[in-house]
């Protein structure tokens, strides 16, 4: 065993290994354009409600700025007009710090106001796209939903949201930043045109330093973003995966490819921090260079009193703000970059169309319908000219038990979804209790039919809540009776709070056969009329199994029923077996008058898989009738 | 990925080195440790102190200089020099030095950050391995107890506050101190009032932005912990849909989503409130002292007892302290997240590994392969009952042995304690007479494979899934065990075969595929026993059969453990126990068993009836 091992190492080093930590990533697009009208105007409707607020907060914004702006102007007032010369006037001293005072209260409440408004604007815009989004997706096709994966939604709701924030923020920020540059570039000018225009001679300078820098520097921070986010998804890859890697042994390779990760994690980063400080003594020497100016060409001035001394005390105040504003406007410009592609993101999200609406004279299922589903020349495709079922119809009379079944691809799930109305149907009609599902309310449709899916996916929250999730004014007892009946009673008294203790995450803290039953619960509570139900393929100990049977018959009772069936017992015991194959149905008849039928049911029956969604499909095909054991 | 093997040898060397680096200082406290483990970077972390140092006493020149190049253009340094020629020299010495400082600041600052910088990144990436290395090997009890959402958390946020302390705690106070003590000695030695007339704002500044970035860390805690909470709602709602729609549940959810958002949302509002509060009122108390400076310090201009250049050196110097100050809070705040994040970081990186090899442990040799249970019984640990009491059986090459029972039983138990998962309780589990708490785990691990029934697929292609346990496996090695595992013919179909992605968490395979894959990965090990915990439970008999078949030729002198609620998976075993309460209860042959007519016969005829009646259909 250990001579093995050892060849492993080696054989190691010769070859790469077939092996990778949390590797696989979806990358998406991370930069936009500057500027798109279209998404420039979606943004804008979901910040015009606050636009009232954005003025007022760019109106401080600017005011706030003047005062900063004001306040080297004074002390140049005070030092030329208060204090130098000898021909101090004390006068002009005390209006000077009366204005002093003025300014910095003015400054005080404009800061107050113009963060105060922006922070919260950008928090209520950041919340109401995600709840646009989040509502919108409540609503959307499910063919979209199906075939979109929850993490890309995720980030859509969180990270793009997010991006937006912070462009939101740093936008009246900017418009400061703006105002604070223009207004340092006139008043330097006014102050005295030739100084001004030699102190301002870096600025251009800076400019063209940070247009080659930035785009270096963006990706090397970019790198170092992603570096972050592989060593991360490592990381909660290995958490995740323990008992697998200790099993299997795969702690040193993993080590090893987890060391390449964070070390380039590392190495990334040290780059970026490269970057970011590089500026610092190139903005220093700069801020040195229009120091220095304004002490030899304005000194000299002074000297030659050709100058107030007060304006080169100014001058030397404002080259220290100077180059804050371009810093952070070039650094804006990214965040712009940013903000669209996230723009565009959050617009393809309240894009996605809504398929399937109540029509405008939509009515109520009557409370007294008879429960009965009827399927009329159904036609119906999730993608145009591929139809999944052709043609079909069938009618399930009220109090029915009917089990659909076929091989897998054969279009009982889609069937199933359509009696909820999940989808439109292409051609023909279903009808529920007597009437085209297309011409009642949704929400009348979802009171009439409960449904339980294959997956009983339940959510973090008490057990009792879970099991009125549909009729969330259910009482107690109601719960506990549903419970009861379907045999789940016994194991919640089990849980350490009964009825109250909460299920973690889709209900992993217990076990697959009890989240089956609290769904079945689900569903008793509901009480409708019509059960939809898609029995579960995952095969579960003979003695839950053997509740959910029971179970399934006290939920079925006195119901109209239509099931997906994947158990002979569960087939066996409904009134009618309808069989399904390639979206045409083939026959229909209970369990003996198909078998007699000798057809495609009695040969998949034959066949002795526990499910006929796992027999392959060259089986059925080619017609054989082969036993496998 | 191209690296000689030297090299690679090298590296892996030193990232273990690095990994027992992270004991440095153990015992210490939390502060303390972190400091000690900084040290590991002598070089770096004293040119980042050092240039603090440096920095900070330039930046402190700086107001000086421009106050003297204030006076001196107005002439008063110069007095005696009546020349124009000799005043403008001295204009532009001062300009030159000032020049030379800025750049020098620049310079210093770079390297301060740099270097404060790298230092964290270095620390950052020792721990990073060292918590790595760590949950690899901590066994499954650990595992069982801690959430694993707190775990990442650990490993990213905890490890971030440590080795951010660094360079946002330690050389920012290196800084400060500079910079306030060294500038307030300076501007008091030069005029005592104006001194502490500038410095007024100081106290007050350091106060508060110390007060609000501690509520305002409090405030962000509780933040991300309802945004978790949107999140959830929000990530079962799309995972969910189905449901939702399903019950007509839209409205409800949006309530939900309404209530956990505004909350969110009021809070984010009162944090914008904290901290706008703070700046406004940082900024008036700075002003605030500006004005008085400027009265007082105006006032003694007039008087001509202070020149205009010595005002204008205070007031440059309050600018220059301003911002320093405010980061006062930020220090303080990394000091304490430094100390939470530590706590809980050393707390793991000191855990002990309670299932690791027994010094001087050597390899297992394997004879026969025979595996032996002797009176075994197992406690959980923190449970009260046990799980397994006195499990006693032997199994030999080419045996196979089937374990039923009802769910809950203790099956799976028995499955986790061959490869020292967990250690037992009393008694001893042998192969071929060594005791496995004897013997290297992972020559233990190499020889005892286990298949679990709901396992972990990594979301990488199904290759390296296959793989998982021998990455260096021939490519024919790998679609054998997948062949066994009748899954070759489906991988094959897919249009990009062995390299397709398995999606998050394998959700792109059914359940029985990716138990399929799962048995397809233990296969490739040739373990020469092989314990299948409910590893077939979503696979169809059929299936199953030949799964079973195709194992037997490839290997028939292993020893094989069945772990199965259902009887056909375990009906042709050498023997079968019954497992109930954690004790054997029933054992024999299924012949045996059905005739004593026990728990095994109920069990049998619960099951049977419609597989019997499918035998007859096929018969007919």
């Amino acid at each position: 065993m250990s001579i093995r091992s050892e060849k492993v190492l080696i054989a190691g080093t010769e070859r790469p290994p077939r092996a990778v930590v949390g590797s696989h990533r979806e990358k998406e697009e991370i930069f936009g354009a500057v500027y798109d009208p279209k998404i420039v105007r979606r943004i804008w409707s979901f910040v015009s409600p606050y636009r009232g607020k954005v003025v007022l907060s760019v109106a401080a914004v600017l005011v706030f700025t003047l005062t900063q702006l004001a306040i080297p102007l004074i002390i140049r007032t005070a030092i030329d007009s208060g204090m130098a010369g000898g021909v101090a006037d004390h006068s002009v001293l005390v209006s000077c710090a009366l204005a002093f005072a003025a300014t910095i209260l003015v400054n005080y409440g404009a800061s107050y106001l113009q963060e105060t408004v922006v922070g919260s604007a950008a928090e209520h815009v950041l919340f109401d796209m995600r709840r646009a989004m989040f509502s919108h997706l409540q609503r959307v096709s499910l063919s979209f939903m199906d075939k979109t994966e929850v993490g890309r939604l995720m980030s859509r709701l969180q990270g793009d949201v997010n991006s937006m924030q912070e462009f939101m923020e740093t936008s009246v920020l900017s418009v400061g930043d703006i105002a604070l540059l223009a207004g340092i570039v006139v008043v330097l000018l006014w102050l005295d045109p030739r100084l001004g225009l030699l102190t301002l001679a870096t600025m251009p300078a800076l400019f063209i330093v940070r247009l080659f820098w930035l785009p270096l520097a963006k990706r090397s921070f970019m790198e170092a973003h992603e570096t972050s986010s592989i060593a991360n998804g490592a990381l909660a890859e290995g958490i995740h995966g323990v008992r697998t890697v200790q099993s299997m042994s795969r702690q040193r390779v993993n080590f090893e490819l987890y060391d390449e990760k964070v070390r380039a994690h590392r190495d990334a980063n040290l780059l970026a921090a490269k970057y970011a400080q590089v500026m610092v003594p190139i903005v220093d020497t700069l801020t040195g260079i229009a120091m220095a100016t304004v002490i030899v060409v304005g000194g000299s001035m002074v000297l030659s009193k050709s100058l107030d001394i007060g304006v080169m005390v100014a001058f030397l105040f404002y080259i220290q703000r100077f180059f804050d504003p371009i810093r952070s406007l070039t650094l804006q410009y990214s965040v712009m970059q940013r903000a669209m592609a996230s723009g565009q993101r959050i617009s393809e999200v309240l894009d996605v169309p809504v398929d399937v609406t109540d029509k405008t004279d939509a009515v109520a299922l009557p409370e007294d319908m008879d429960g009965s589903v009827e399927f009329r020349n159904v036609t119906f495709g999730y993608v145009p000219g591929q139809p999944v079922l052709h043609d079909v119809s069938f009618r399930v009379n009220p109090g029915e038990t009917v089990a659909l079944v076929g091989p897998t691809g054969s279009g009982k799930t889609s069937a199933m979804a359509l009696v909820h109305r999940f989808y439109d149907v292409t051609r023909g009609s279903v009808l529920v209790g007597g009437r085209d599902v297309r011409d009642v309310t949704q929400d009348s449709l979802g009171r009439h039919i409960a449904m339980v899916l294959q997956e009983p996916f339940l959510f973090s929250g008490t057990v009792f809540d879970n099991i009125r999730y549909h009729k969330t004014e259910a009482s107690r007892a109601e719960v506990v009776s549903a419970a009861k009946a379907v045999g789940a009673h016994e194991f919640i008294m089990q849980l350490p709070k009964g009825y109250d203790s909460e299920l973690e995450q889709r209900g992993s803290n217990i076990s697959q056969g009890q989240r089956q039953l609290i769904s079945f619960a689900r569903a008793l509570v509901a009480d409708a009329r019509i059960l939809v139900l898609d029995e579960a393929t995952a095969n579960i100990d003979s003695y839950t199994e053997r509740q959910i049977q029971k179970a399934l018959a006290i939920l079925l009772k006195g119901r109209t029923g239509l099931v997906i069936a994947h158990r002979l017992a569960t087939i066996r015991g409904a009134d009618r077996i309808i069989v399904l194959q390639n979206g045409t149905l083939v026959e229909q008849g209970n369990h003996d008058a198909l078998m007699q039928k000798k057809g495609l049911y009695a040969r998949l029956y034959s066949m002795n898989y526990a499910s006929f969604d796992d027999i392959p499909a060259e089986l059925i095909a080619g017609g054989l009738s082969r036993t496998t054991s | 990925m191209t690296l000689t093997a030297a090299t690679r040898a090298e590296q892996r060397e030193t990232s273990l080195a690095h990994v027992k680096a992270a004991e440095w200082g153990k015992g210490l406290g939390t502060l303390a440790r972190i400091t000690r483990l900084t040290l590991r970077h002598p070089w770096q972390a004293s040119a980042a102190v050092l240039a603090t140092l440096v920095a900070a006493t330039l930046q402190l020149i700086i107001p000086r200089l421009l106050g003297r190049a204030v006076d001196q253009a107005q002439g008063i340094l110069s007095a005696d020099a009546d020349s124009a020629v000799a005043a403008q020299h001295a204009l532009f010495i001062t300009a030159a030095t000032l020049l030379t400082i800025s750049i020098l600041r620049g310079l210093f600052t770079m390297a301060q950050n740099y270097y404060g910088d790298s230092v964290g990144h270095h620390l950052g990436y020792e721990l990073r391995l060292a918590t790595y290395e760590k949950l690899q090997r901590l066994s499954f009890s650990f595992h069982d107890k801690v959430h694993t959402g707190d775990l990442i958390t650990l490993g990213i946020l905890d490890i971030e506050g440590v080795r951010m302390f660094f360079n946002t705690g330690l050389v920012r106070m290196v800084l400060l101190t500079v910079l306030i003590g060294f500038g307030a000695v300076l501007l008091i030695s030069t005029d005592p009032l104006l001194g502490l007339l500038s410095l007024s704002f100081v106290p007050f500044v350091a106060w508060r932005s110390s007060v609000t970035q501690l509520l305002l860390r409090s405030t962000w805690l509780e933040l991300q912990e309802r945004l978790a909470v949107l999140t959830r709602v929000m990530d079962e709602n799309l995972g969910g849909i189905r449901v939702v729609r399903a019950f007509a549940a839209q409205a409800f959810e949006l309530t939900k989503f309404d209530r956990i958002s505004e909350g969110a949302l009021q809070l984010a509002h009162e944090r914008v409130l904290i901290r706008v509060r703070n700046t406004s009122a940082m900024n008036f108390s700075f002003f605030a002292a500006m004005g008085l400076v400027l009265w007082v310090g105006g006032g003694r201009v007039a008087a001509g007892t202070m020149t205009v250049g010595t005002l204008a050196s205070f007031l440059t110097f309050m600018t220059i302290l301003q911002m320093p100050v405010r980061q006062l809070g930020l220090m303080v705040n990394s000091f304490a997240r430094a100390s939470t994040c530590g706590r809980r970081l050393f707390e793991l990186l000191d855990q002990e590994i309670t299932i690791a090899d027994k010094p001087g442990a050597e390899p297992l040799v394997l004879t026969d392969g025979v595996l032996a249970f002797e009176d075994v019984s197992f406690t959980y640990p923190g449970a009260e009952k046990p799980a397994l009491v006195g499990i006693d059986f032997t199994a030999r090459p080419g045996q196979t042995i089937g374990i039923v029972g009802p769910p809950g039983s203790g099956k799976s138990t028995i499955a986790h304690l061959i490869p020292r998962f967990y250690d037992v309780t009393s008694g001893r589990i042998t192969i071929d007479g060594q005791d496995i708490r004897d013997v290297t785990l992972e020559s233990l691990r190499r020889a005892v494979g286990v298949v679990q029934q709901d396992a972990f697929l990594f979301t990488t292609s199904i290759e390296n899934n296959v793989a998982y346990g021998d990455p260096w496996a021939e490519e024919q090695r790998i679609a054998r065990a997948a062949e066994s595992a009748q899954l070759h013919d489906y991988i094959v179909g897919l249009p990009t075969g062995y390299g397709t992605i398995v999606g998050e968490r394998g959700a792109s395979l059914s359940g029985g595929q990716r138990q399929r894959l799962t048995i397809a990965r233990s296969l490739i090990l040739r373990h020469a026993m092989l314990v299948f915990d409910d590893s077939t439970a979503a696979v169809d008999a059929g299936t199953e059969q030949r799964i079973r078949a195709a194992i037997r030729t490839h290997a028939s002198e292993r020893v094989t453990l069945i772990i199965s609620h259902r009887l056909s998976s375990l009906m042709h075993a050498d023997e079968i126990l019954f497992i109930e309460d954690g004790r054997i209860v029933e054992r024999g042959t299924h012949g045996d068993l059905l005739a004593a007519g026990g728990r095994y016969r109920a069990l049998h005829d619960l099951q049977l009836p419609p597989v019997e009646d499918a035998m007859q259909g096929a018969a007919e």
